[in-house]
């Protein structure tokens, strides 16, 4: 699909290996293709083990891949100094994760500004790009609370603001409804789908629930470091 | 940026205030300290040398001592002459010859405490001659009618200038009632005469060092002033000889410099053929400097022992910043995560610990101002706050929250973010 949409993640021939002392070379991820398009909505499915953490955080810029090459919107991730990658997830990455990650005693509002903090946006503008993404995830009645005074789903939802603050190349969501009940993991999942269809929002959702990767439009499934089966999802366009 | 750290820093402070108050102890501590026993010091020195210049600090004492022995030593027994002391011509010589750095001589000779009388009213007194460089210098202030002049020193006039505690008490305190009446005076030897008042001046009791308070009784002995020409035609002598005088030098004269000057004055013209005794000039001001280099010392001890609690409670900030570091280290792997660089961090906890010094300095400052001036207040000194002292504290403390909130806070810079985010 898509020959002529743009890439936002190519990665060739990942190899990631962590070393335990010398004789204990420990090799997670064995040379991963994929690319990603701008405004897909793709799931990576795997078991816990299969090294989709290891994966995520590459793609991430969180760290860096042992051999291969990763370009994210045009830019060389594994040619960038290290100091550049703390930027590049400024800029290009919005993060989701399973455990909210919120920071405490910090309001919502003032959470979501934090990339943009970050990011040397000026503070009124900021401010008011914070109101208009909680709006967005239909928070706008909590902006001045602080995480322990919000609900689990409540928190995803600031989390999902937050990671929209620098409008980013891509969302990337780790196990996003994984701390939730169903019902609250339901909501969460439409605000993604809602992003991705009145947003263009490119996303990448990790998760080892089939159920949920099925809604995606592509789904990756790894295995003990490999891509071992793709397929086309079933909702989504 | 620097700004929203700030507001996070205070933000942490005040969710934690128990834990932060301990920890700026130190500094609290150490900045007090100094603040106090600094505003206790120039509290004291600045009292002592106002008092010092009220009483004449600039001026030189001349005196006339037994010169010192071969060793150094000062004879213990010694006896003067007539004939040892300073007289009139003298210092009409030395006046003349350094007629541009005397501004006035003071000289003045009192007698044994005796008591004026009129009608029946007593008041305490003590008969005192004053030339006229006394008057000239504003010694007393005025009060009504007009202080002894050179006509009165020549005419060797019996007039008097009386203190208001003595009109209080003869004349009821009308000052100008009192005016060109006669007041009878008995000395200690029995002997009486009878003096005009021709002014008033205001008692105010002489020597009270560090602003202590003087309650003024009503029957306290005053001076009763006279031309000094007249009190030694009573004491039955044509001119003075003095054991010591007061010398104002001129405004901008090198005190130092004139009391070596002085000195070899008196030698040269007069004291080259006496074995026994020599002209000394002193000066209330250099006197001082003994007195600054006592409170020197002690500051400087009290310095290091603040400087040591400074640096124990810098060890205590960076202390707690790497448990808050540790604590923290699952919201600086969210930080990195969400693209703060590794200055950023670096800078949000460098700025926590500046801040903890600085509201710890603050802290300080206020106790050591608090405490100097009870200090000060008790012993008599008005409280005097140096704002330089203040400053360098202020700058002190930030320096402490760099110094030691650095190493913390690089630790917590280089932090990995995976790691970090994994922390439970």
């Amino acid at each position: 699909m898509t020959g002529e949409k743009k890439p936002i993640i190519q990665l060739h021939n990942i190899v990631k290996r962590f070393y335990i002392g010398q004789p204990n070379e420990l090799e997670i991820l064995h040379g991963i293709d994929l690319e990603v398009y701008e405004g897909e909505f793709v799931a990576i499915v795997g078991e816990s083990g299969s090294g989709k953490s290891t994966l995520m955080n590459i793609i991430g810029a969180l760290d860096k891949p042992t051999e291969g090459s990763y370009i994210l919107d045009g830019i060389d991730i594994t040619a960038a100094p290290d100091s550049a990658l703390s930027s590049l997830r400024c800029r290009k990455i919005g993060f989701v994760f399973q455990t909210f990650n919120l920071i405490a005693r910090t309001s919502a509002v003032k959470n979501v500004e934090l990339p943009m903090l970050y990011g040397g946006v000026s503070g009124a503008k900021r401010t008011a790009r914070a109101r208009q993404l909680l709006e967005l995830v239909g928070m706008e009645q909590r902006m001045g609370h602080q995480p322990n005074e919000l609900s689990g789903g409540q928190k995803q939802r600031v989390a999902i603001a937050r990671a929209m603050a620098n409008d980013p190349a891509v969302l990337l969501a780790d196990e996003p409804t994984g701390a939730l009940d169903s019902a609250t993991g339901r909501v969460v999942m439409d605000l993604f789908h809602k992003l991705h269809k009145e947003q263009g929002k490119t996303i990448l959702l990790i998760t080892h629930s089939q159920e949920l990767a099925a809604e995606c439009q592509r789904i990756i499934t790894i295995r003990d470091g490999r891509i071992i089966h793709e397929a086309k999802g079933g909702r989504g366009a | 940026m620097i700004w929203e750290n700030v507001k996070l820093a205070l933000n942490g402070l005040r969710s934690n205030k128990m834990r932060a108050l301990l920890t700026m102890l130190g500094i609290i501590i150490g900045i007090g300290s100094v603040i106090a026993i600094v505003t206790v010091g120039s509290s004291l020195t600045s009292s002592v040398s106002s008092s010092l210049v009220s009483l004449g600090g600039n001026n030189l004492q001349l005196s006339v001592d037994p010169r010192p022995d071969e060793n150094g030593e000062h004879a213990n027994n010694y006896s003067y002459e007539d004939s040892d002391l300073l007289t009139d011509e003298m210092l009409a010589a030395y006046q003349q010859r350094f007629a541009q750095q005397i501004r006035a001589i003071v000289l003045t000779e009192s007698k044994d405490p005796g008591s004026a009388l009129r009608q029946g009213q007593t008041a305490k007194i003590t008969t005192t001659g004053a030339n006229q460089g006394f008057f000239d210098l504003d010694r007393v202030s005025l009060a009504a009618g007009r202080l002894l002049t050179q006509n009165d020193q020549d005419g060797r006039r019996k007039v008097a200038v009386v203190s208001d505690l003595l009109v209080k008490r003869l004349f009821g305190g009308d000052a100008q009632a009192a005016l060109g009446q006669p007041v009878e005076v008995t000395e200690a030897n029995g002997s009486v005469n009878e003096f005009t008042i021709v002014g008033v001046y205001t008692y105010q009791m002489q020597g009270v060092f560090l602003g202590g308070k003087p309650t003024v009784s009503d029957d306290a002995r005053t001076q009763l002033y006279i031309p000094l020409t007249t009190f030694h035609e009573l004491n039955g002598v044509s001119e003075g000889s003095y054991f010591w005088c007061e010398v104002a030098p001129a405004a901008g004269v090198d005190t130092a410099a004139f009391e070596v000057r002085s000195e070899q004055f008196f030698e040269q013209s007069y004291y080259k053929n006496n074995a026994q005794f020599r002209v000394e000039a002193y000066n209330l001001k250099n006197e001082m400097s003994t007195i600054t280099q006592v409170l020197d010392t002690i500051s400087i001890a009290i310095g290091v022992i603040a400087g040591i609690s400074l640096l124990v409670g810098g060890i205590g900030v960076m202390n707690i910043m790497l448990v808050s570091i540790t604590e923290r280290t699952r919201e600086i792997g969210i930080r990195k995560a969400l693209g703060a660089t590794n200055s950023a961090i670096r800078t949000q906890f460098i700025v926590e610990s500046v801040i903890i010094c600085l509201v710890g300095g603050a802290l300080g400052i206020l106790a050591g101002c608090g405490l100097g001036s009870l200090g000060a207040t008790l012993i008599g000194a008005p409280a005097r706050i140096n704002f330089a002292t203040v400053l360098v504290a202020v700058g002190f403390s930030m320096a402490i929250g760099v110094f030691f909130g650095y190493y913390p806070a690089n630790k917590a810079a280089k932090l990995d973010p995976i790691e970090a985010l994994r922390y439970e």
